[in-house]
């Protein structure tokens, strides 16, 4: 009875805690070829891409885990993971939603992502990704009338291998940093998503990734290429079961805009982030990297950070193309034992180039967050401007909030501006708001919200409304 | 180098009278620097200015025993004129004099720690390779209540005599209660080719004020490294200014140890460089206790393919609640080969506290150009006040009103 008592209150503080109970088939545990042969097999993937796959599994071995972030954590036991699990029922693709586990579209509704398209009347397209698998898209149909691609990346290994061969590692190359190879190798599955020539996506896309479960690592790959003059918002969100151990999420995303494309990608970032004690929680190491290849395109970012034990990523732009823009808007909120070390960098290599950068850092609890960012202007990028803002908010002694920005300007044409502060949410702020009838709790909330107005409006609609609730959440308890 | 590094050493303590133990711990720091070297960028501190690299292709071998058994001759007309002052000389990294003509005799007091070497706390090698090499190391007390009435210069020349040659110095100096100093460093080479390495501490009491001007004006061929450590009592104030010109590569650390309520620390810096130059300021003020305070200004213009590097840290420790903490860095960048690398950082572990910095680079502003012009100044003259008054800015911050005019005229810097 105690125990579920306790349960029941641990689910009232992180909604998504809940685990589904269903068959899963596993790779055996451990790293080695065996087990990438295994995946690769699995999908049914063609030569080239096991052959990818060993050329970066070979990298890896060589390579060292970093260890110079902020957050330390204690080292991971890469031989003690299962790299691959999905659910039994996945193992013949189901044609369609109807032959869909009623046990996942269960999980999937009680997650508020009810993939039977006549229940979405808002009209987005859904990804739906459990562990290593992806389970269903939505709204394919319609999709494919405009030529648009979005489906599993498994899928279109097979499918449009000329699109995948031709892009795939190409801004996330197999001989990057540790964990970007280690998803390299073992990466299982993820969107892929095509916008042709002059097409503007009608629709918001979205993945949701979603772990289930233990002892696995999640390693998604999400590649999105913009062609010419087209368009396209995505967005992602996520969660796992609350458990006891330390689960690691290491995903690569990799973005290319051609010539005038845009794309806009959006996170809200919820993974389970561990008990107030610190325990458990997800390692959130992600690699997230767009190219502007082509002149005029724009590539923008808007991440929510509120889950996971540990974050540790910084979406990233190349500003190759002349005129190209890249944007970074950022919320990160940390609470407990979280921690957080999230940033940016932009590297401007065109003409002409321009980026911004919006990071809100709130800390509260014992948490620790950091942000690190990168701005460098190379001799060749004439006339490029960049502008960064980074603020921090403290709640209370026992946290900490750190900038490490690094800024290199090689360009005497190009200007970059920089600054940040750190502060607390002041007395007479609290005072006001209390005086006009707010109890604490919500005084802090809105201060917090006004706080990070700046990102929230960056994000789609649906997305900002449960954005906004997130940090809400996420605070909650931290006052008084 | 490792022979070198031995062979050197074994020379160098041949001729000082030191205890087996003293001996002992220079060993082992001599042992600490050649198993990790000079400095290289795979440091996180010394990302932007790969040392290792720079003492490769500018200096080549490097030779680390200096025989200083026969005095060099003080050639006086590196003195600074008009403005009456207290001496040390350094000539080749031999002290040659010190002279406190203008001061009460019994109120200061210069004591010889060759023989009592203390470690220097720095974690990087070049602390390791000072307390190897240093041979005179000397501790400058002022005492009690006793504010010095002139300022203390000290004159670090080179002469041709030496090259290639590594030269380690030491000083230490202790203000007590309610004492001040101004110190004023000079930087003045003849010399090509040669590495200084250089480290200071100061221990501030409680009301103490130091003043320490770093000039570094004149053209010249060396390298140098300079760490400054100031630990800070009780309503102290440190007030840091340098100026960052002349050398081939310099390199700046102070590190600022708050320790005491009301203590504040003032670090004020120009880079103006241009030929190939290198140079960095790094500063960390760590914030220890409450109410202390920290304000920073960096202004560069480089010229010609120069490069300038400040990495400034403001550590704020979770006791030290109510610190004000300020950080700026601004550089303008005339030519299109000159680069300006930054990396301010904040470590904050307190909430109620006021922090911020802000770094800006960029090119001299059209408009303004444009502005000047229209009033009849040619674009050289233009971009000459623009530069002067970007600059003027930080030197108005020196707190000392005779060591400001003397560096106005020394850099011509006009109001």
């Amino acid at each position: 009875m105690d125990n579920r008592q306790k349960e029941i209150n641990n689910l009232k503080d992180y909604k998504y805690g809940f685990s589904t109970n269903i068959e899963n088939i596993q790779a055996p545990k451990g790293l080695n070829e065996d087990v990438i042969k295994f995946i690769s097999n699995i999908k049914k993937e063609p030569e080239w891409m096991l052959e990818f796959r060993l050329k970066a599994f070979e990298r890896f071995k060589v390579l060292k885990e970093p260890d110079w972030q902020k957050p330390k954590f204690p080292k991971i036991d890469y031989q003690d993971l299962y790299y691959y699990s999905a659910p039994k029922s996945m193992k013949d693709k189901p044609k369609s939603l109807d032959e869909l586990d009623p046990k996942l579209l269960e999980t999937y509704k009680k997650l508020g992502i009810p993939l039977q398209e006549q229940a979405r009347l808002n009209g987005i397209a859904v990804d739906a990704v459990f562990d290593s698998v992806s389970v269903a898209t939505t709204f394919k149909d319609e999709l494919t009338k405009q030529g648009i691609i979005f489906c599993p990346i498994s899928e279109a290994i097979q499918n449009h291998p000329e699109l995948v061969k031709k892009y795939l590692g190409s801004v996330i190359p197999t001989s990057d940093h540790f964990f970007a190879t280690l998803n390299s190798a073992v990466f299982t599955d993820g969107s892929f998503v095509y916008i042709p020539e002059g097409v503007r996506c009608p629709m918001e896309l979205s993945t949701y990734f979603r772990i289930n479960a233990s002892n696995t690592g999640q390693f998604e790959r999400t590649l999105i290429i913009a062609d010419k003059r087209s368009y396209v918002s995505y967005l992602e969100g996520c969660t796992a079961p609350m458990r006891d151990e330390n689960q690691l999420h290491a995903a690569n995303v990799e973005l290319i805009a051609l010539d005038d494309a845009e794309i806009k990608y959006s996170t809200v970032q919820n993974w389970y982030p561990g008990d107030k004690d610190g325990k458990g929680g997800i390692y959130n190491f992600v690699t997230k990297r767009g190219l502007c290849k082509g002149k005029n395109s724009k590539i923008s970012w808007t991440q929510v950070e509120t889950g996971s034990a540990i974050t540790w990523k910084y979406p990233s732009c190349i500003l190759k193309g002349d005129n190209s823009i890249g944007e970074f808007y950022s919320i990160a909120i940390t609470n407990n034992h979280q921690k957080a070390d999230t940033g940016t960098k932009m590297i401007h290599l065109g003409k002409n180039t321009k980026s911004k950068i919006i990071s809100k850092g709130i800390s509260a609890g014992s948490s620790d967050m950091t942000y690190r960012g990168l701005v460098d202007i190379s001799s060749k990028a004439k006339n490029s401007t960049n502008y960064t803002q980074c603020d921090s908010l403290l709640m209370g002694n026992k946290c900490g909030a750190h900038t490490v920005p690094y800024i290199k300007n090689k360009n005497s044409e190009s200007n970059i501006a920089h600054e940040a502060t750190t502060s607390k949410i002041s007395e007479e702020q609290l005072h006001y708001c209390q005086q006009r009838g707010l109890n604490p709790e919500e005084a802090v909330g809105l201060i917090v919200n006004g706080f990070c107005k700046e990102v929230l409006q960056q994000l789609p609609m649906e997305f900002a409304v449960e954005a906004q609730k997130l940090v809400g959440i996420s605070l909650e308890g931290s006052v008084g | 180098m490792k022979e070198q590094l031995q062979k050197d050493f074994d020379n160098s303590i041949k001729n000082l009278s030191l205890s087996q133990k003293d001996i002992e711990i220079k060993k082992f720091c001599l042992e600490n620097f050649i198993d990790k070297g000079f400095p290289n960028r795979k440091e996180e501190d010394w990302k932007f200015s790969d040392l290792n690299q720079i003492i490769k292709n500018n200096i080549g071998e490097l030779s680390f025993y200096n025989d200083q058994t026969s005095t060099n001759k003080v050639d006086t007309s590196v003195f600074v004129d008009g403005l009456e002052h207290n001496k040390i000389v350094f000539i080749n990294g031999r002290i040659e004099k010190i002279d406190f003509e203008y001061e009460k005799k019994d109120q200061i007091e210069i004591i010889d720690q060759s023989e009592t070497i203390n470690e220097f706390k720095n974690s990087n090698s070049l602390s390791d390779l000072n307390n190897a090499f240093t041979n005179k190391c000397f501790k400058i007390l002022v005492k009690k209540g006793y504010q010095l009435v002139k300022p203390l210069i000290i004159y670090h020349t080179t002469n041709t005599k030496i090259w290639s040659k590594n030269i380690n110095l030491r000083l230490n100096f202790e203000l007590d209660k309610d004492s001040s100093l101004r110190l004023v460093d000079l930087f003045n080479d003849t010399s090509e080719k040669n590495f200084l390495n250089i480290f200071y501490n100061f221990e501030l009491k409680e009301n103490a004020i130091l003043k320490n001007y770093k000039v570094d004006k004149f053209e010249n061929k060396n390298i140098k490294y300079s760490f400054n450590n100031i630990d800070q009592d009780k309503n102290s104030v440190s007030e840091t200014f340098i100026l960052s010109s002349g050398s081939n590569f310099s390199k700046n650390e102070i590190n600022c140890n708050l320790n005491g309520v009301y203590a504040s620390a003032f670090v004020n810096g120009i880079f103006s460089l241009n030929n190939h130059k290198h140079h960095e300021i790094r500063s960390i003020i760590n914030h220890l206790t409450e109410n202390t305070k920290s304000y920073q200004l960096i202004k560069s213009v480089l010229d010609e393919s120069s490069k300038a590097v400040y990495q400034g840290k403001i550590f704020v420790n979770s006791d030290a609640q109510k610190t004000d903490g300020y950080q700026l860095s601004k550089a303008i960048l005339l030519n299109k080969e000159a680069e300006f690398n930054a990396k301010p950082e904040l470590e904050i572990y307190a909430d109620d506290v006021k922090c911020s910095h802000g770094s800006a680079s960029g090119s001299l502003n059209e408009d303004s150009i444009f502005y000047l012009m229209s009033r009849g100044l040619s674009y050289q003259q233009s971009r000459e006040l623009l530069i002067n008054g970007f600059l003027l800015d930080v030197v108005e911050k020196i707190t000392d009103s005779e060591i400001k005019n003397l560096i106005k005229n020394m850099i011509g810097i006009k109001e």
